[in-house]
């Protein structure tokens, strides 16, 4: 040992002996175990809605199918794994990757094995059946017969991701305690469906550039009633509305809708929510720059227009709340999931040094 | 070294009943063994009828179905250890046989006196060896074989442990030999494992014969995880003003295969389950790191071997435990379960002694007899042994799980000259036994050719836990060696299980 660290400084100390305090690697746990089922659940939907959507344009060539599969593998994955694993990117390779490659860590079985492991990590933390349901989604995915059910039916396939997703949120309303590990919980939710939204939203951005005149073809039309089905939201849409899909409207609907579950805003007033919960602090006051910033795009969607954002930009704007959420999420996990490391050689020569002393 | 066995449970003298079996008997052979369900074949046990009476209604696709079942259930809900060696950290379940073990009440109220005698000695014993080790000055035991015994802690030497209690939670390890009587095979005092599936398999059985079950009244188990979290909060530092402790198991990690028995019992309990990396000793207190800040820790359900708990004072390379928690533990700011130092106890030499152990402290002759038992170390001994290693069982000391042994009639001559060898280099480190023809028991075996049940070797191992009072769940959980002819019941080694009933009377 020939230069001595001092060991880390910790965390402050509190005394409570109550049996609602919570690990932070359990958090940690919790909140990806939820973020990964809900990213499993939008992928299923993004891949099942386009692979029929491909069903009424049979006949294009390798360069439209790339045009069409490109932003989708972008929005769900890496396009650079990707193409060291495959040379095209058409229905099959793309479907394959976001599905079954465990080298694509956000695959759909990667998620689900992730989520799974970080709930057999709380296995004493979350209901029981809850692990059993993901449990089973596991085992399924594990069988032969997950690949068969894939190749003979994707959309029954995709149906069995989707009902599993469900049926484990809906577990969690009903058997989960709603204490500070149910907010962890809901933020990796709410955080990953508001990205995905952004994400599926941003697939068709170059629509809406203002200088593209022509909208409202059949293609286009066919095209962004996929967006609603892929974000769930074609009913909700059509109820809405009732009147035709024009693209400003989805645009709308998925960024401001107040009443839809899965809009970027009614995701991030969820958000909100947990995260006042979380820190004990009072409406409208936030804890940390992160926050800060997060609330300060909160009340800029309670005042700003559709119009408004399209003559900015819908690109742009899709990433600035992915980058809002993405500095969240690392603000999320400073203040409650990371400690500073113990370095084990100067953390033994501190306790040695303390035996010294009795 | 020969000792008279005591003789109790032998076969009873009731009247037995001949049934007109159309699958459980029809091909089943008692052999030359102690069978826990007959007593020749066809005459089933009084204590049995219940359950032999059901198994002859069910057919054997009836038979496959509930077992389908019940395996599937325990693979959903994750009732699972990891096989090791294999990198696609592939799950299995433990095998459970739906033919429950049965135990008369009075047989068990015998075989619990003896548990509870024997804990009541090690424990006192273990009082004794850390602090004035009168057993040894007394020569009774020879004091090499403690003072040098693999786990004795010599650095505990006069250290107090909270109410006195070393062996919080206790596995005994028992087997019944040719006549029925019961033997102590090996105690464990460290981590004792497989209480999860004693309660599991309750369940599971419960779901499968509902009927049966109800109609045979049976002693429930399920206190089990309230009694081990009082014993937990019981043992709680003295000097701790809260009367509400934080208690917290500790475990080696998810990848250990013995997690999910960590994880069960830490969720019955509604404690925290830890892993080194959430616990931080400052100033000799220990904390877990949590989301808000350190929170303090008063008691750790530990199952992690006395070795791996701090590198800085056992294994220095030790990644499981936690630096400073043996200062914590000595400043008595937080307390163990089990205490360190208990693996002396259980070391196969000191095992040997027990009986002895027994008459010392307690004046009392054991109720549960050893297995005669060989030391290696003592010359008249050792002759002995090396002359006839392809009669005997020979045990390392402090190996467990069925790893470190030789079973001499089944060995090949390779294995006899390497142990003759590892023997006279390490005398010590061995035991020998002459081999025990354990108990079988009616097992479903679908397959095989000689019909839908076959006899397989079983023992027992009964869970103490040691508090303000000392309780046996009745029953425990009896491993079955699956394999034909096999004795080695460990699940590492093709071994499953059973549920145990003890019944609320004698039949």
């Amino acid at each position: 040992m020939s230069e001595l660290t001092i060991p880390t400084a910790q965390k402050p100390i509190s005394n409570r002996r109550d049996s609602l305090v919570m690990l932070s690697r359990v958090a940690n746990s919790l909140y990806w175990m939820s973020r990964y089922i809900e990213r499993s659940e939008n992928i299923a939907r993004l891949l099942d809605v386009n692979l029929q959507l491909m069903l009424d344009f049979s006949d294009l060539n390798d360069q439209q199918l790339k045009e069409h599969w490109l932003p989708i593998l972008c929005s769900a994955g890496d396009e650079e794994t990707f193409f060291k694993l495959y040379d095209k990117a058409n229905s099959e390779t793309v479907t394959e990757f976001l599905t079954f490659r465990e080298e694509n860590p956000n695959s759909i079985i990667s998620c689900l094995f992730t989520a799974r492991e970080n709930a057999r990590q709380v296995r004493d933390q979350i209901s029981l059946e809850m692990f059993e349901t993901l449990n089973e989604c596991y085992l399924f995915l594990k069988s032969k017969n997950a690949r068969e059910v894939w190749q003979t039916g994707a959309h029954e396939f995709f149906g069995e991701i989707k009902k599993y997703s469900h049926l484990f949120q809906g577990l969690t309303g009903s058997t989960f305690t709603r204490n500070e590990g149910y907010e962890f919980i809901n933020l990796g939710k709410f955080l990953e469906r508001a990205d995905k939204t952004t994400r599926i939203l941003d697939i068709k951005y170059h629509i809406l550039l203002p200088s593209v005149a022509d909208v409202g073809g059949a293609v286009d039309a066919a095209q962004w009633q996929a967006i609603l089905r892929s974000a769930s939201a074609l009913e909700a849409y059509r109820r809405f509305h009732v009147e035709d899909i024009l693209p400003k409207k989805v645009a709308e609907f998925l960024i401001f809708s107040t009443t839809f579950p899965r809009s970027i805003l009614a995701c991030m007033r969820h958000l909100d929510e947990d995260l006042h919960r979380l820190s004990g602090k009072e409406r409208r006051e936030y804890k940390s720059a992160e926050e800060r910033a997060f609330g300060k795009l909160l009340s800029d969607l309670n005042f700003l227009t559709i119009e408004e954002i399209l003559d900015t930009g819908l690109h742009q704007f899709l990433q600035k709340v992915q980058s809002t959420l993405d500095h969240l999420d690392d603000h999320i996990y400073q203040e409650y999931m990371y400690h500073p490391p113990v370095d084990l050689e100067s953390e033994i020569f501190l306790q040695q040094q303390q035996m010294q002393q009795q | 070294m020969a000792r008279d066995l005591l003789s109790f449970s032998r076969p009873p003298k009731t009247p037995t009943h001949k049934i007109p079996h159309r699958m459980l008997t029809d091909n089943y052979k008692t052999e030359d063994f102690f069978d826990e369900m007959f007593m020749e074949e066809g005459n089933v046990r009084p204590h049995y009828r219940k359950v032999a009476a059901r198994l002859r209604e069910l057919d054997p696709s009836e038979h496959r179905r509930k077992q389908t079942a019940v395996d599937l259930a325990f693979m959903r809900g994750g009732v699972t250890f990891t096989v090791y060696n294999d990198d696609q950290g592939t799950e299995r379940i433990f095998p459970f046989d739906l033919v429950p073990r049965v135990i008369p009440d009075t047989e068990w109220q015998r075989i619990e006196k003896g548990l509870i005698q024997r804990i009541t000695a090690l424990n006192l014993f273990l009082h004794d060896i850390y602090h004035d080790q009168k057993i040894l000055k007394d020569r009774v035991i020879p004091p090499h074989y403690i003072l040098g015994a693999k786990h004795f802690r010599r650095e505990f030497m006069g250290f107090n442990v909270p109410k006195d209690i070393y062996i919080h939670i206790c596995g005994t390890d028992l087997i019944r030999d040719r006549q029925g009587n019961y033997l102590v095979l090996e105690d464990n005092l460290r981590c004792p494992s497989g209480a999860s599936y004693m309660l599991e398999n309750r369940a599971a059985l419960k779901r499968a014969f509902p009927d049966l079950y109800r109609s045979a009244r049976v002693h429930p188990v399920d206190s089990y995880a309230a009694e081990l979290r009082k014993v937990l909060q019981y043992v709680s530092p003295p000097s701790l003003a809260s009367s509400q402790p934080n208690v917290v198991l500790l475990t080696p990690g998810v990848f250990n295969s013995a997690y999910f028995e960590h994880a069960f019992l830490a969720r019955q309990m509604g404690i925290p389950i830890v892993e080194g990396r959430d616990l931080v000793v400052r100033d000799a207190h220990v904390y877990m790191r949590t989301t808000s800040g350190l929170v303090p820790v008063d008691v750790i359900y530990r199952r992690i071997d006395d070795d791996f708990l701090d590198p800085t004072v056992f294994r220095p390379d030790s990644l499981l435990g936690l630096p400073g928690l043996v200062h914590a533990y000595r400043s008595g700011n937080v307390s163990l379960a089990n205490s360190i130092g208990t693996g002396v106890a259980d070391d196969k030499v000191v095992y040997y002694f027990v009986p002895q152990i027994i008459k010392y402290y307690l004046g009392e002759d054991p109720i549960l007899p050893n297995v005669d038992t060989y030391l290696a170390s003592e010359n008249k001994d050792r002759l002995f042994i090396l002359e006839n290693l392809e009669k005997l069982v020979v045990k390392s000391a402090n190996e467990a799980g069925g790893y470190g042994m030789l079973m001499g009639p089944w060995a090949t001559e390779e294995e006899i000259s390497t142990f003759r060898d590892q023997i006279r280099a390490n005398p010590r480190n061995f035991i020998a036994q002459h081999p025990i023809s354990l108990s079988r028991h009616p097992t479903w075996c679908g397959n095989g050719e000689g019909g839908e049940f076959e006899g397989r070797h079983v023992d027992l191992r009964p869970y103490i836990l040691y508090g303000e009072q000392i309780s046996v769940t009745p029953g425990g959980l009896t491993r079955v060696a699956l394999r034909k002819g096999s004795l080695v019941v460990n699940s590492s080694q093709g071994g499953g299980s059973k549920d145990t009933w003890v019944l609320n009377g004698d039949a």
